[in-house]
């Protein structure tokens, strides 16, 4: 089993932070993992996007050329990788600020609206949490209780109550793809 | 019990646990993780921190802590290590131990912050003055970033040189699963040369670069050379993969080894037998283990790969010495090698 992600959108939009999840999740999972960012003179509103690579053997290459899966967190980076989605990938797109829809009729499109259930939980900043929810639920090789295993020992103290935040958005991302 | 790390933050943690104290630096992009790593965590291990005012008086920091017996590194990318280049080579000539980590970017000038392999030359030839070598350590994961910053510290006090561990953007960048571990115990000699205080029990110990008498100033060389050859002998490293029938063998190092690697899998699913040899000491290089590999009857080409316009490919082709075709991929500026420009040329020669 190897899954080769990119995640892709705008700097700000917690790009580099849902690879570094997904990562240390398959880790904990007992994948082999790397994440590798592009990193360029970018910034905040800038464009920015991440590898990563998860699977039950060895890591060959950690640069991704044809990805099994795209999360595509704006319209800029639907278009520009939707290309390389190896044929009978899938891809995700944050429908709230992405009005077009992919092109491919051989790989799978689910459109998440990241944006606007990130506003019912009260937050714009889980977003992310909210498309990584989807992709696990979608892709079923990471179990939810370990994420939130994880959120547990990033959220601590008074920031404790975060946990249940995080937890809720990655519910309310895998129900996009149920059914 | 494994642990995600960034290759700069591996590189930065590596050097305390080899008991580095003291870190001389200045930023730039993208190896800016292992200074920002090391001024938060090196003044709470009890070690210093400085943050130099150039490139150039860091490494002469780097001059000084050395020759006061301390371990002692400097980290930057490819135009801050041309900077060092003066202080590399009295390193060199004055035989101080020192770790200098180079994660590449494209060049030349000040080029862009992409990786890059395009400083091959300058750490392998001694990018300095002079006759001199610098052990060059080449990782192509984390893990061995972090296994090759600890050796490096080693190796240097054993051989009393500066002792280069050379990536890319790429291994400075990414993020793995590592596991930290030690290296093997190496017997490390006393440093009895250093400059330390003695309160006047043993005569003053001298640290120079400079041999003004000729005949002391070729001796000094000799023995340099002398220390090189066995350094050749005993500490050339590479690896193998898939190179035991081949008969397309890549070579490449660093982050272009993974993406070889890559493509040695892609042509032995169609039928091809591809191999890669992967140099993990650049200098010295693994001439002898590589001659055999390519002079194997099986054999009928060998390709250089590198984030270059073609550096390491001399050094093949002098181990290779005119009994194989020797190819090139190289890419620059921030490109690389990827698997299916290997894999066509493979195909092409193999033809």
């Amino acid at each position: 089993m190897t899954h080769e992600i990119i995640i892709s959108g705008f700097g700000g939009q917690g790009v580099m932070a849902i690879g570094k999840t997904l990562a240390e999740a398959g880790m904990h999972e007992g994948l082999a993992v790397s994440w590798l960012p592009s990193y360029g003179p970018e910034m905040r509103g800038g464009t920015a996007n991440c590898a990563v690579v998860l699977t039950s053997g060895e890591i060959i290459s950690p640069m991704v050329q044809e990805p099994t899966e795209l999360i595509a967190m704006n319209k800029p980076s639907l278009t520009k990788f939707e290309p390389t989605i190896a044929p009978g990938g899938m891809v995700f797109v944050n429908s709230s600020i992405t009005e077009i829809k992919a092109q491919r009729t051989d790989i799978v499109a689910y459109y998440i609206p990241c944006l606007e259930i990130a506003h019912e939980l009260g937050s714009a900043k889980v977003a992310n949490m909210v498309m990584l929810g989807a992709y696990i639920a979608a892709t079923g090789f990471i179990r939810p209780e370990t994420i939130r295993e994880m959120l547990t020992h990033i959220f601590t103290g008074p920031k404790a109550a975060l946990v249940e935040l995080n937890v809720e958005a990655l519910r309310r991302g895998a129900g996009c793809v149920d059914g | 019990m494994k642990e995600l790390w960034k290759g700069n933050e591996a590189v930065a943690e590596a050097a305390m646990r080899a008991g580095c104290r003291y870190f001389f630096g200045y930023p730039i992009t993208p190896q800016n993780e292992i200074p920002e790593y090391l001024a938060k965590h090196m003044p709470a291990r009890g070690g210093v921190f400085v943050q130099a005012e150039s490139e150039i008086a860091a490494i002469n920091m780097i001059y000084g802590a050395s020759g006061a017996g301390a371990r002692v590194m400097t980290s930057s990318s490819s135009p801050g290590i041309s900077l060092k280049q003066e202080g590399i080579t009295y390193l060199a000539c004055a035989e101080l131990p020192a770790v200098i980590v180079n994660m590449m970017r494209g060049g030349p000038g000040l080029g862009n912050i992409a990786p890059s392999q395009a400083d091959y030359y300058q750490a392998t030839r001694g990018g300095g003055n002079g006759d001199y070598r610098t052990i060059v350590l080449a990782p192509a994961s984390i893990q061995e970033a972090a296994d090759f910053t600890q050796e490096a510290f080693d190796l240097a006090d054993v051989y009393r040189m500066p002792v280069i561990v050379l990536a890319d953007g790429t291994i400075g960048q990414m993020m793995e699963a590592i596991e930290w571990r030690t290296p093997p115990r190496r017997e490390l000699p006393a440093k009895e040369w250093a400059t330390n205080g003695h309160r006047g029990e043993r005569p003053h110990n001298i640290i120079n670069s400079l041999f003004l008498d000729v005949a002391d100033c070729e001796e000094q060389n000799c023995r340099l050379q002398e220390r090189y050859e066995l350094i050749a002998e005993r500490e050339t490293r590479y690896e193998e993969y898939m190179a035991e029938d081949a008969e397309v063998l890549f070579v490449a190092y660093g982050t272009s080894a993974r993406l070889a690697r890559a493509a040695v899998l892609k042509l032995r699913a169609q039928g091809v037998k591809a191999g890669l040899f992967r140099p993990i000491t650049l200098w010295p290089f693994p001439e002898v283990a590589l001659h055999a590999r390519a002079a194997m009857p099986s054999m009928k080409a060998v390709i250089a790969a590198e984030m270059s316009t073609g550096q390491m490919i001399d050094d093949v082709k002098l181990a290779v010495n005119g009994i194989r075709p020797v190819y090139l991929v190289g890419r620059s500026g921030g490109a690389m090698p990827m698997p299916m420009e290997l894999v066509e040329l493979a195909l092409e020669v193999l033809a």
